[in-house]
């Protein structure tokens, strides 16, 4: 077991216009891809209970030529919109640092 | 590997967005190398929904001025046609207004003259009764219900126009296109679609160059130049220093997309899931087996209005005994509040919302921290429907966010204001209204186009 952010070379997050945020989870080497891309902590299921977001909306893509494992949602909060708390989305990935990979 | 004589069509994209700064020796070679035309967007919702609901510029006007003026310049030596889109950040008919303002202005200053070409793309709630009643306006995913009243609700409302408009203006002699909004990727790939290369390689180069050198290895060093064939496109960097690697170039469909593989524009979707990414030399990639699909012609709507106001104070907590319990202290000062706000100020709930971000504990990461904070501040919005109410409850708040203790029987405690006056007028809140397309029988359908001479020959 180890943590996410430590598994990873780099995660980002940004929102694809003012409705969906998406997060790229760009890791070193084919071998740490499919540690990330396999793990069940990573899952449409787990992702939405993490951010409260609805599974049915959660979008994986898999890019293993250059070891990126991609996951889109609708933002929780509109951008822009009263609760928003992050215009850009540009925090949303910090939840993930912390996810247990086996 | 491409003929060196086959055709060819090269297209220079100084940055991201007008007003960004293009680092002149990597314009300039870039210049040198000959393009067939110069295009930039200029706009996007990324900064949320103020822009477009205030009609107004995000970046600087001086800014603004400074790239429009370095691209209008090489224009004018090279003799090829160049297009900015969605002018003043938001794209709406101000935004271009504003733009061709700045754009006579250098033309005066230079002594320059050009066939200028105002694309707009401003839509009316009225205009988009009719459509929304013959089904004609579709939800995109979330999908948020839309009503007449709904659109009614939008300050400004904007249609993200495809490439044919701009190919049109140019077509009948405009030498600078400015358009309203218009998808970023439309007016890169606007001239390469005309002349009838491919439709995946110029939309999928479009999608790559977009925004500026961010597909490059240093991103700050200025832009890229896409080369479209009739096989795919090249990619690389304007500046000779910068270099492109089928690793940046493959990974930037990743950015601010949430699907990198299949990118939908007006009337078509760019499938990018067989491409080929192959480095040519060490700066430049070259891009083949992109495809693009017809699809049914449909332009997306971007629509913001007013909702009412926000006065925000900030205030900051440093007292170790008061951060080892700082969530119980803000939960009683909460129901303080709001039962005064009810007792006194006579404003019931769902007449304001009051908010609380407490930065340094968990405003924006919601994972608990495992020790309290070192210090906090603590950011207090309060929205109600005008300014002066939203002010007048920050007002009521201010004593306690200044004072309110952690037990009742404490000697009264005083926290950390920064400014004074406390509160400060956020002014008038926007929110996004929209995220639908609509069915247009005609890509130009939402597109009005006005040209004019500027400079010289415009007073001659």
């Amino acid at each position: 077991m180890a943590e996410l952010g430590d598994i990873a070379k780099y995660i980002r997050s940004k929102s694809a216009g003012p409705f969906w945020v998406t997060i790229d989870i760009f890791c070193h080497d084919a071998d740490s891809f499919e540690r990330v891309a396999g793990s069940p902590a990573l899952a449409p299921r787990a992702i939405a209970e993490l951010y409260g977001v609805s599974e049915n909306g959660v979008r994986q893509y898999r890019l293993p030529s250059i070891h990126v494992l991609k996951i889109s949602f609708p933002r929780t909060a509109v951008q822009g919109s009263l609760g928003d708390v992050d215009s850009h989305a540009g925090q949303y990935f910090v939840p993930l640092l912390s996810v247990e990979i086996d | 590997m491409t003929a060196g004589d086959a055709p060819r069509c090269k297209i220079l994209v100084p940055s991201g967005v007008l007003g960004a700064g293009c680092h002149d020796e990597a314009f300039q070679r870039g210049v040198a190398l000959g393009p067939d035309c110069l295009a930039i967007d200029g706009g996007s919702t990324d900064s949320g929904p103020h822009y477009l609901g205030t009609g107004t510029s995000k970046m600087t006007r001086q800014a603004t001025k400074h790239d429009l003026r370095q691209m209008m310049l090489a224009r004018d030596r090279l003799g090829v046609p160049m297009l900015v889109g969605s002018c003043g950040t938001c794209g709406t008919d101000s935004g271009v207004d504003w733009m061709a303002d700045i754009a006579r202005e250098i033309a005066r200053e230079e002594g320059l003259t050009a066939r200028l070409a105002l694309v707009y793309s401003e839509v009316t709630a009225e205009q988009l009764m009719p459509l929304l009643d013959a089904g004609k306006i579709d939800a995109l995913e979330p999908a948020l219900p839309l009503t007449r009243e709904r659109l009614l609700e939008c300050d400004h409302i904007v249609g993200l126009l495809g490439y044919e408009p701009l190919a049109s203006a140019i077509a009948e002699g405009a030498d600078i296109i400015l358009s309203g909004r218009t998808t970023d990727t439309a007016v890169l790939a606007a001239v390469p679609l005309m002349q009838g290369f491919p439709a995946g390689a110029s939309w999928h180069a479009a999608k790559t160059a977009e925004c500026g050198g961010l597909c490059t290895v240093h991103t700050r060093l200025g832009g890229v130049m896409m080369t479209i064939d009739a096989e795919g496109f090249d990619i690389e960097p304007l500046h000779a220093a910068n270099q492109c690697t089928p690793y940046t170039v493959s990974a930037h469909l990743l950015y601010e997309n949430s699907d990198p593989f299949r990118l939908r524009e007006p009337g078509v979707l760019l499938d990018a899931s067989d491409a080929d990414y192959r480095a040519l030399d060490e700066r430049t990639v070259r891009v083949t087996a992109s495809r693009a699909e017809v699809m049914p012609y449909t332009i997306k709507l971007e629509g913001s209005g007013s909702a009412g106001y926000r006065t925000m104070i900030f205030s900051a907590i440093a007292d170790p005994k008061l951060l080892a319990r700082f969530d119980e202290w803000l939960g009683n000062l909460e129901a303080y509040l709001r039962a005064g706000i009810s007792r006194v100020m006579g404003v019931e709930e769902g007449g304001y919302a009051l908010e609380f971000r407490p930065y340094g504990k968990n405003a924006i990461n919601p994972v608990p921290a495992a020790s309290p904070p070192h210090e906090v501040g603590l950011m207090t919005l309060v929205w109600a429907p005008t300014q002066q109410q939203a002010t007048e409850i920050a007002k009521y708040c201010n004593p306690m966010l200044l004072h309110f203790p952690l037990n009742m029987d404490d000697p009264l405690p005083s926290f950390a204001f920064p400014f004074s006056p406390a509160e400060v007028e956020l002014g008038c809140h926007y929110e996004f209204k929209l995220n639908h397309v609509v069915h247009v029988d005609r890509p130009d359908q939402l597109a009005r186009t006005r040209f004019e001479t500027i400079g010289e020959a415009a007073h001659g």
